[in-house]
């Protein structure tokens, strides 16, 4: 009972603090890079897609508003066909650039989003891919990755051996 | 003839229903061997005792606890080796030790009283590092892999926790290879677990996969780039635990496994009926991978079945209905069109398929009537299928599964090459052969799981396998004896094989001593062997040669009193048995009933009668009826020559039964909503409102059928309320995939045929074997998963295996002695023809997959070089085999001698061959005879 | 300006359903400022215009009605709260001269109606047909049923003490002093009493959206739904106005300001008391709440009466 008496005293007293609202859009809030607004895909160091198409942040996605369809070019690089977020189901959770192991899918501090059709809230791949490399300059995961593509052939990449010799029984 | 015939050699005779599920009624799962106690042993893991079955490994039996033990190098149909030492476990001395020490349970038997620990700190803590160790060089790859999200290696490193690498050393790489259409090859992936070898060289005889270089070099290729041989390449995919040998038909338009639409599906390229689960995303059909069933696939498929699916969305699908006339229909016109041409009809003949499932040829016969219903396979075919059905129902034949197959310790092949024309079975085969080596094994005390042990035990030891025909076949390099003769030679020598087993039987006249002498050995063989097996088959068309089989089956039955003798005759397509067993009439009749004026409209179920008789014959055929009608899911010569052509629903899209050549009806379901207009071919046929009323008219009208309505649970099955989602609980992309079209989500197509869903949503587990779309369990994201669904590892399903069979259960009572055929007579200067077949090319549909297109062969004229030589026709020279149809001459060294061999089924040789003819070659300036 | 005369009656009907709706602004807003946030700020000065928007919104909402509601019934549940709460006001003495009827038995009027209103949530919960609707109308049955109980018993001891029933004697009695003081058990019994009458937080059980998603008003949208909200607002004021006449004196108080000022400022207080409630405490738990009913409440009150009853007897 005390208790109860005592939180409708406190909640009283905030009669006279400020209120913390920001006047939005008259005020800006501040946003930091890691705000979780606008999804948009970004490109290696070398200025090539990063996203490898693995279905990961389509897995991860609570309200699968993420689908697309992996392919493959001539040098061996996975990429998507088509890369496409419904933002009219998004609910900006930042799951998807979680469990992105490429950092090819980003949250960016753009969160309006407002549109007046529905339709226009699909973004498809030519709407989500950037020039940059967004929050995190100079990762490419093909040079981490086992797979050989065009420019990086086997034992090229970060801590690999040259490839073995089938021939020989030397250790 | 034999008395009453009390049971087979496999165990007592299957009641039918046993082991299917009744529809509807609530289904049961044993549980993961927590069921009846199994005869044997006890055993105490971590402080609990648990009923395990004695002569098993410790892994084994963990596994068919329902327990976890990763594991990586053991496979529940290949043994153990102890090669990848991930499955350590502490076994403790007696009930005092509470040290103990580390062993491999894949090569621990289990013993009365054993006690071991499966958490154990140490064990746990040994487990993880062994996987440690052998990650230490797999690549960062997980996201461009095909493997990934359904790969054993992931869940094995999940499961035993090691989750930071510590290694930061180099990482050693290898160069890949291209092994063909089938197969990528990502060698930096491996953890050098030796299955895939164990798999290619052990179970399947392959011999172009190696081992190559030493310690953790090693290198799992071929000698140089190159197509893998084997036709059961494709199981790599599933045997590898990691992504080295992935699939490239998949990868071209990948998917991940949580991202697929399954259902429970049966392959449809050959009679085998193989279970299946293909997978669907994004409206179109991406793969397929094995569905355990414990009497036939087991865990493998043929590389036809695996890849041939490119048909569904290949570029002669027919996505509209259209008409000679107008071009493209909609669907209504399409069905005002068909109502007014059957309307205006004179008599409509119905021609079926053997590739359509039971309740489309049934309802066609319904449309049609019985009369007019007719088989549409070749006449040869068809009088080979009869005679086939006659022996089944009037002879002691018990005609054996695959899982039966493999214990037959004693086997003769009349007239068939397996490997081309019931692939799956000619791998059993390979394994029947190596019964032998199990019965040295027991003789020496060897478990059979020790397969290496057993291996060095056998050396080259097998079991009899005696192959008589006419070309020589995928498995002569594990036959006792080979015999190259025509077909006639070939029902001859089994004629006098039955003689030779029992005297009662008519002897054969005039045999060559060579064959007098391997008829006396053949029965032999198979009457002092413990389980005999026949295998024959329509695939030299010869009816000689299955009353052959029928003579030596009654022999051995009267040889061995009490017992029906084991069979199994090959089909050529996946309802062949099915359609046989409905009695429809030939196309001979078909073509006399228009030929006649009774009739005047054809109408044609998912058949290309050019792939049935000769081009004259059906061109006479199709010009004669003046309205041709075709329901098909594939453009085809046949299809573009018809008045209207209905768009078909492929396997993939529509449900069914299929009776396979084990007489076993199976129950397949749509992994996908029918493409385009498509519906499925009985749906156009009738006003049947659901699947479950075409099945119960037709087990109402046709007695064999009875019991086709259990061989699955029916659309109105329920698991507490809910159906069974055909996705997984993780399919992804709902809400943005059709988000381009319209931004409205759709809701989720209803399924009235079937108690399976297109949804992520339903019941997650308790699923029938016959309804289960793909196998997941906790923990076990790849195929592996299986064993959560299986009695025991390696064992039948929980629940059953799916399925009924319908014929072929040793109740005949008896026939007659045959009279052996007499030799043919010589003709001078010509040939016979035989059809050769082909895995990759004698099938219709899966020659519209580029992979297995690719893997066909062109189409030739095989002589025996010494015909060749005799004709004056040199390899690669043209003859003409039809008038204007030249081919080329290849020298098959080993074909019997007066045959000449067509490729059976090839979509560019317009001469099916049909029957037994005889051909004279003509060469380029000869006259055209 | 006489009791009864058309322009009072007509002045009265209009301000109190214009108070209540613009409650729902002043609700928002206090609560807002509690919580350190602004509230509505954008519709007309201060936000003031929120209401109307909120009016014009609701009124041109589909009036929609679920097929498988029990359809008069579903019509007639949100007016029954409407017109009971508005005839509460006929008897709530506002100032001298200024109310809509002089009743002997005011008090005994305003308990009726106010049991009347428990149909409204009876009825919309069971023609709903659904569900949470039905476990809400329970829910305010037991509450009202259990609640008023002692709601009237709390009043009894102000009753012995004026000798009346009529409001506007009770207020006359309080001239030499407010009953808040002799009767401090029995304000605090009225005053749970009054807040679980109103369905308000943290009594609202029967709508606990939390729970059971809206209560009996779960299916109900438009004006329908805008009849209960601004019900809900008249039973706030409504018990408001009752607590200020019953132990704060009614219209009494210092002559610089007239005695309707008075009445409203007083009212005021209370009605903002009642959102401070509700953007402070927490909602109890079914059970808690109907034994702190019937057993602290009713024995409270039970003694009040006892004690009140004792006292006037010994003391003439």
């Amino acid at each position: 009972m005390i208790s109860q008496l005592r939180t409708l005293w406190i909640v009283l007293k905030h009669t006279f603090s400020r209120a913390d609202t920001v006047q939005y859009p008259e005020q800006r809030p501040k946003l930091y890079p890691r705000y979780r607004g606008r999804i948009v895909l970004t490109r290696d160091p070398d200025g090539e897609e990063r996203c490898v198409a693995c279905n990961l942040c389509a897995a991860v996605c609570p309200v699968d508003c993420i689908a697309l369809q992996k392919t493959e070019d001539v040098d061996g690089r996975w990429y998507p066909e088509f890369f496409r977020i419904n933002f009219s189901r998004c609910i900006l959770c930042g799951l998807c650039e979680e469990a992105c192991p490429t950092y090819a899918i980003q949250l960016t501090p753009d969160f309006e989003l407002c549109e007046y059709d529905r339709r226009n809230l699909v973004y498809e791949k030519e709407h989500l891919l950037i020039q940059g490399t967004g929050k995190y300059p100079g990762y490419s995961f093909y040079r981490v990755a086992g797979k050989a593509i065009a420019g990086k052939d086997k034992g090229q990449a970060e801590n690999e051996a040259p490839p073995i010799d089938v021939h020989s029984l030397l250790p | 003839m034999p008395d009453k015939i009390v049971g087979n050699d496999f165990g007592p005779p299957k009641a039918g229903p046993k082991d299917g599920l009744q529809g509807g009624s609530p289904h049961k799962i044993v549980g993961n061997g927590f069921g009846p106690p199994k005869a044997g042993l006890h055993i105490e893991i971590d402080g609990k005792s648990h009923p395990v079955k004695a002569g098993e490994n410790l892994l084994q039996a963990i596994l068919s606890l329902g327990l976890d033990l990763p594991y990586f190098c053991w496979h529940p149909a290949m043994g153990s080796v102890g090669a990848c030492r991930q499955c350590g476990v502490i076994q403790f001395k007696d009930a005092n030790d509470a040290q103990g020490r580390v062993v491999m349970a894949c090569m621990t038997p289990v013993a009365e009283g054993m006690r071991i620990s499966l958490q154990g700190p140490d064990a746990k803590a040994f487990r993880a590092g062994i996987l440690e160790l052998l990650m230490t060089n797999h690549p960062h790859d997980c996201p461009v892999c095909e493997e990934g999200g359904e790969c054993h290696l992931q869940d094995m490193t999940v499961m035993t926790g090691h989750t930071v690498r510590q290694y930061r050393g180099l990482k050693r790489t290898h160069r890949n290879q291209d092994l063909g259409p089938f197969i990528n090859h990502e060698m930096n992936r491996c953890i050098a677990c030796y299955r895939c070898v164990r798999y290619y060289q052990d179970y399947c005889g392959g011999d172009d996969l190696q081992v190559f270089a030493s310690h953790n070099h090693v290198y799992f290729g071929r000698q140089e780039d190159g197509v893998l041989e084997n036709e059961f390449s494709g199981n790599l995919v599933e045997v590898c635990p990691t992504g080295v040998f992935t699939d490239k038909t998949f990868s071209r338009h990948y998917s991940r496994k949580w991202d697929l639409q399954t259902a429970p599906s049966v392959c449809v390229h050959c009679g085998i009926g193989c279970n299946t689960s293909p997978g669907e995303r994004y409206g179109s059909l991406r793969r397929i991978v094995n569905r355990y069933h414990g009497e036939i696939n087991g865990y493998f498929l043929c590389d036809r079945g695996r890849f041939g699916y490119g048909f569904v969305n290949g570029p002669a699908r027919l996505y509209q209905a259209r008409s000679a006339e107008t071009g493209p229909l909609d669907v209504s016109t399409a069905e005002n069109r068909l109502r007014a041409m059957l309307e205006d009809a004179k008599g409509i003949v119905g021609i079926g398929s053997p590739r359509a499932s039971l309740e489309a040829n049934f309802a066609l016969r319904e449309r049609v009537g019985a009369e007019r219903f007719h088989a549409g396979i070749g006449d040869a075919e068809h009088g080979c299928l009869r005679t086939l059905l006659d022996l089944v129902r009037n002879l002691p034949l018990h005609l054996v599964s695959l899982r039966e197959a493999e214990r037959a310790d004693a086997v003769l092949i009349l007239g068939e090459d397996p490997t081309q024309t019931a692939p799956r079975l000619a791998l059993a085969l390979r394994q029947a052969v190596r019964n032998r080596a199990l019965a040295i094994a027991d003789e020496l005390g060897i478990p059979h799981w020790q397969d290496a042990a057993v291996r060095e035990a056998a050396q080259a030891e097998k079991s009899p396998l005696f192959i008589a025909s006419p070309a020589p076949t995928r498995l002569d390099d594990i036959a006792a004896r080979t015999c190259r003769a025509s077909p006639r030679t070939i029902a001859r020598l089994g004629f006098a094989v039955a003689h030779g087993i029992c005297p009662e039987a008519p002897a054969v006249m005039g045999l060559t001593p060579e064959h007098e002498a391997l008829a006396a050995e053949i029965a032999q063989a198979l009457t002092s062997a413990e389980r005999p097996l026949i295998v024959a088959g329509t695939g030299c068309l010869s009816e000689d040669v299955l009353r052959a089989v029928g003579q030596i089956a009654a022999a051995l039955a009267a040889a061995r009193p009490g017992r029906a003798t084991a069979v199994h005759f090959a089909v050529p397509e996946c309802n062949s048995l099915g359609l046989a067993l409905m009695d429809a009439q030939s196309l001979a009749h078909a073509a006399h009933t228009i030929e006649s004026g009774e009739a005047d409209t054809l109408l044609i179920l998912e058949n290309d009668l050019y792939r049935r008789a000769d081009r004259t014959t059906v061109d006479a055929l199709l010009t004669r009826a003046r309205q041709v009608i075709v329901i098909d899911h594939t453009l085809h010569a046949t299809a573009e020559r018809a008045h209207l052509v209905l768009p078909a629903a492929s396997f993939a899209e529509t449900e069914g039964t299929l009776v396979s050549s084990e007489g076993r009806a199976q129950r397949f379901f749509a992994a996908m909503q029918p493409a385009g207009d498509s519906r499925d071919g009985w749906r156009w046929l009738g006003p049947w409102p659901c699947l479950d009323d075409l099945t119960r008219a037709l087990a109402d009208s046709l007695p064999v059928f009875q019991q086709i309505t259990a061989c699955a649970p029916g659309a109105a099955f329920r698991i507490a309320g809910q159906k069974i989602p055909r996705q997984p609980h993780r399919y992804s992309g709902r809400t943005a995939m059709l988000a381009d079209i319209r931004i409205h989500e759709p809701k989720q197509p209803e399924d009235t045929d079937s108690a399976l869903a297109f949804s992520m949503e339903g019941a997650a587990n308790d699923h029938p074997p016959a309804l289960n779309p793909f196998v997941w369990a906790p923990g076990w994201n790849s195929n592996q998963a299986v064993g959560k669904f299986q009695d025991e590892a390696g064992g039948h399903l929980s629940g059953g295996d799916p399925g009924i069979r319908l014929i072929g259960d040793g109740a005949g009572t008896g026939l007659p002695w045959s009279v052996p055929p007499e030799t043919e007579a010589s003709i001078a200067d010509a040939l016979r023809l035989v059809p050769l077949h082909h895995i990759f090319g004698s099938d219709e549909t899966s020659m519209h997959s580029s992979a297995v297109a690719e893997r066909a062969p062109h189409p030739y004229v095989a002589l025996n070089p010494e015909d060749a030589a005799r004709l004056g026709l040199a390899e690669g020279e043209e003859v003409e085999l039809a008038p204007d149809v030249w081919l080329p001459v290849k020298c098959l060294p080993g074909l019997a001698a007066g045959i000449a061999g067509v490729p059976a089924g090839l979509p560019d040789l317009p001469v099916p061959v049909t029957a037994w003819q005889s051909w004279k070659p003509n060469k380029p300036g000869d006259e055209t005879s | 300006m006489t009791v009864g005369s058309p322009a009072v009656v007509i002045g009265i009907l209009l301000s109190t359903v214009i108070v209540a709706a613009w409650l729902i602004w002043v609700e928002r807003r206090m609560i807002g400022i509690w919580q350190d946030r602004l509230g509505p700020n954008r519709v007309g000065p201060l936000g003031l215009g929120q209401v109307v928007a909120d009016m014009v919104k609701i009124f041109f909402k589909e009036d929609w009605i679920p097929p498988f509601a029990d359809k008069p019934v579903f019509v007639i549940a949100p007016a029954i709260v409407m017109v009971t709460m508005l005839l509460g006001f006929v008897v709530v003495p506002f100032a001298p001269g200024v109310g809509v009827i002089d009743f002997n038995f005011g008090l005994l009027y305003f308990f009726a109606l106010s049991s009347l209103a428990v149909y409204s949530q009876v009825l919309a919960g069971y023609a709903s047909n659904n569900k949470y609707s039905l476990l809400g109308s329970l829910r305010a049955a037991a509450q009202s049923i259990s609640y008023e109980v002692f709601m009237g018993l709390a009043a009894m001891g102000v009753v012995m003490l004026a000798g009346s029933f009529n409001l506007r004697e009770i207020v006359e009695a309080q001239k030499d002093g407010w009953y808040v003081l002799p009767q401090f058990a029995g304000f605090l019994a009225f005053l749970v009493a009054a807040v679980a009458e109103c369905h308000r937080a943290p009594f609202d059980l029967p709508e606990a959206e939390q729970e059971i998603t809206g209560g009996f008003h779960t299916e109900y949208s438009g004006m329908k739904f805008g009849m209960f909200f601004v019900g809900e607002y008249l039973g706030i004021t409504l018990n408001s106005a009752i607590l200020v006449t019953l132990f704060f004196g009614g219209w009494l108080g210092p002559a610089f300001l007239p005695p309707l000022a008075w009445f409203i400022l007083k009212t005021l207080v209370f009605i903002l008391f009642f959102i401070l409630l509700r953007a402070a405490l927490a909602r109890p738990r079914y059970d808690q709440f109907m034994s702190f009913g019937w057993k602290v409440m009713l024995p409270l009150t039970l003694a009040n009466i006892v004690v009140t009853g004792a006292v006037g007897l010994s003391v003439p």
